[in-house]
């Protein structure tokens, strides 16, 4: 799982990008005058217990209080603030307006994601990741669907609030690729700590291809709605090898997960759809090419290829997709998904893996 | 008087007849019985370790509620709690440590029908889950 808040270097001192190195600057440059203070302080209860009597009186005179306790203080506090409260500014400025632009609005309990074009019109929707190009500005016009949240990812930028009726601006930038965690930083209820995302920096070529993939696939679910869906599974190799590298392993996993030796009756992928559609998923959830064009939850045409499922909190892949359809109440307790465990086994697992198909 | 006496005296020589009766009673017994058997599967720590690893890992608590994971408990799916005392996997397959790992890995491959579907683990991750959950303590 990529973890926000955990990990060594912990997120909050290891920046990939240039904003969050300014950031993690700062709190460095917090931590050692914070050290400097402190060992001042001892050597001062030092020299005031155990020092010699010239030094004591020395200490214990008003004009130490005016240069130690008010000066010393009033200037380096202020001048912190001075530089700190103009670096944060540079955290959204310059802002030149021809940035590619990310609109994430914050819901109870998870991200909505919009990408813009240069005219400000929405041309996908996602939701919990944010896809970016390594290496160029990104803006991000941060919004809230109900109370405040706040936007974080460690890695890349500080924390910026989503505050009702206005839109906040926040540039992020990452310059090496990789997935990075992401939370909500302002208490917005009960399920705040289980509201996540991930910032997934991309080469730009790599981006550019992962973008036009998705286009193509609402290019391609723009025409006639499809009524049936072709689910053909090709054979598995199930090898049981003991695996030799990390890419071994991965195929491995994946090996495990997709199409099986023997056919499994229940994975009726059609099936998945129609239930989709009459159980009441379509009336909240959106899937691009289909009838299902519900608006309060998250849009769902690309959930197959999503790395999390439940907002950041689960690993995606059929099991955690059938638990969450089934019981999210147990996992999110308070979520605005009702747990579907009046279906059965096969209708969930029919419904998952229609929806693990939606890449 | 005299006869409450004399029971008085004589009650506690039986109860102390009984006793040492008992006890070798008891003595024959144990010496007679074999040692109960062994039948609780005890794991290697490293594998238990990185078990529940790779079950934080894959999300088994989406749907199971499992001794050591504080979060998620699942409950779509049966708790396994007290998994080191059940016997038959998932109510059918035989109890042992390649089976559940079998079943962890591919759950519709050795129990067709089964609502758990395949799981993104390697074999190895497998029989390290398999391991963890022999390992549950839960008396």
């Amino acid at each position: 799982m990529i973890d926000a808040l955990w990990g060594w270097p912990p997120p909050v001192l290891d920046p990939a990008g240039p904003y969050a190195a300014k950031v993690t600057t700062l709190a460095w440059s917090l931590f050692a005058l914070g050290v400097i203070v402190t060992l001042i302080v001892i050597a001062a209860l030092w020299a005031a217990i155990k020092g010699p009597p010239r030094v004591q009186a020395m200490l214990g005179g008003e004009r130490a209080i005016w240069i130690g306790g008010v000066a010393f203080p009033g200037i380096v506090l202020t001048a912190l603030l001075i530089w700190g409260l103009t670096l944060t500014a540079t955290l959204t400025d310059p802002i030149e307006g021809d940035e590619m632009r990310i609109r994430v609005t914050g819901e109870m309990w998870w991200f909505r994601v919009q990408y813009l074009d240069d005219q400000g019109r929405v041309i996908m929707e996602d939701a919990n990741e944010i896809h970016i190009p390594v290496g160029q500005p990104v803006l991000l016009e941060l919004e809230s669907g109900d109370v405040i949240h706040s936007f974080w990812v460690p890695h890349l930028s500080g924390k910026k609030d989503m505050i009702p009726g206005r839109r906040t601006l926040l540039l992020v930038e990452a310059d090496r690729p990789g997935e990075f965690g992401g939370v909500c930083a302002e208490y917005c209820g009960a399920q705040h700590a289980l509201m996540g995302f991930v910032a997934v920096a991309h080469e730009p070529a790599a981006w550019r291809e992962w973008r036009d993939a998705r286009l193509a696939r609402l290019a391609a679910a723009d025409g006639p709605i499809e009524t049936e869906l072709d689910i053909a599974r090709t054979a598995a190799d199930n090898s049981f090898d003991a695996p030799a590298d990390a890419l071994a392993i991965e195929a491995e996993r994946a090996g495990a997960i997709s199409p099986l030796p023997v056919p499994v009756a229940t994975g009726d992928a059609p099936l998945g759809r129609r239930l989709f559609m009459d159980v009441g998923c379509a009336a909240c959830h959106r899937v691009a090419g289909t009838e299902a064009n519900g608006l309060a939850g998250p849009d769902l045409t690309h959930v197959g290829s999503r790395l999390t499922l439940g907002a950041g909190i689960l690993p995606n892949h059929l099991g955690t997709m059938m638990g969450w359809i089934g019981d999210s109440q147990s996992i999110k307790p308070g979520n605005r998904m009702p747990s579907y465990d009046m279906l059965s086994a096969e209708e969930l697992e029919a419904i998952a893996l229609w929806l693990e198909q939606q890449k | 008087m005299g006869r409450m006496h004399r029971r008085a005296r004589w009650l506690p020589g039986i109860f102390a007849r009984l006793a040492k009766a008992a006890v070798l009673t008891a003595c024959a017994c144990i010496s007679a019985c074999k040692d109960p058997v062994q039948t609780r599967r005890e794991p290697a720590e490293g594998a238990a370790a990185r078990g529940l690893v790779a079950i934080k890992d894959a999300g088994c608590g989406s749907c199971h509620e499992i001794p050591g994971l504080d979060w998620p408990k699942g409950r779509l799916a049966p708790s396994l709690k007290g998994f080191d005392d059940v016997g038959l996997i998932a109510g059918q397959l035989p109890n042992r440590p390649e089976v559940l790992a079998a079943f962890v890995r591919n759950a519709p491959l050795v129990k067709p029908g089964s609502t758990m579907p395949p799981m993104p683990i390697t074999e190895q991750e497998a029989q390290d889950i398999a391991s963890y959950l022999y390992g549950i303590d839960h008396d």
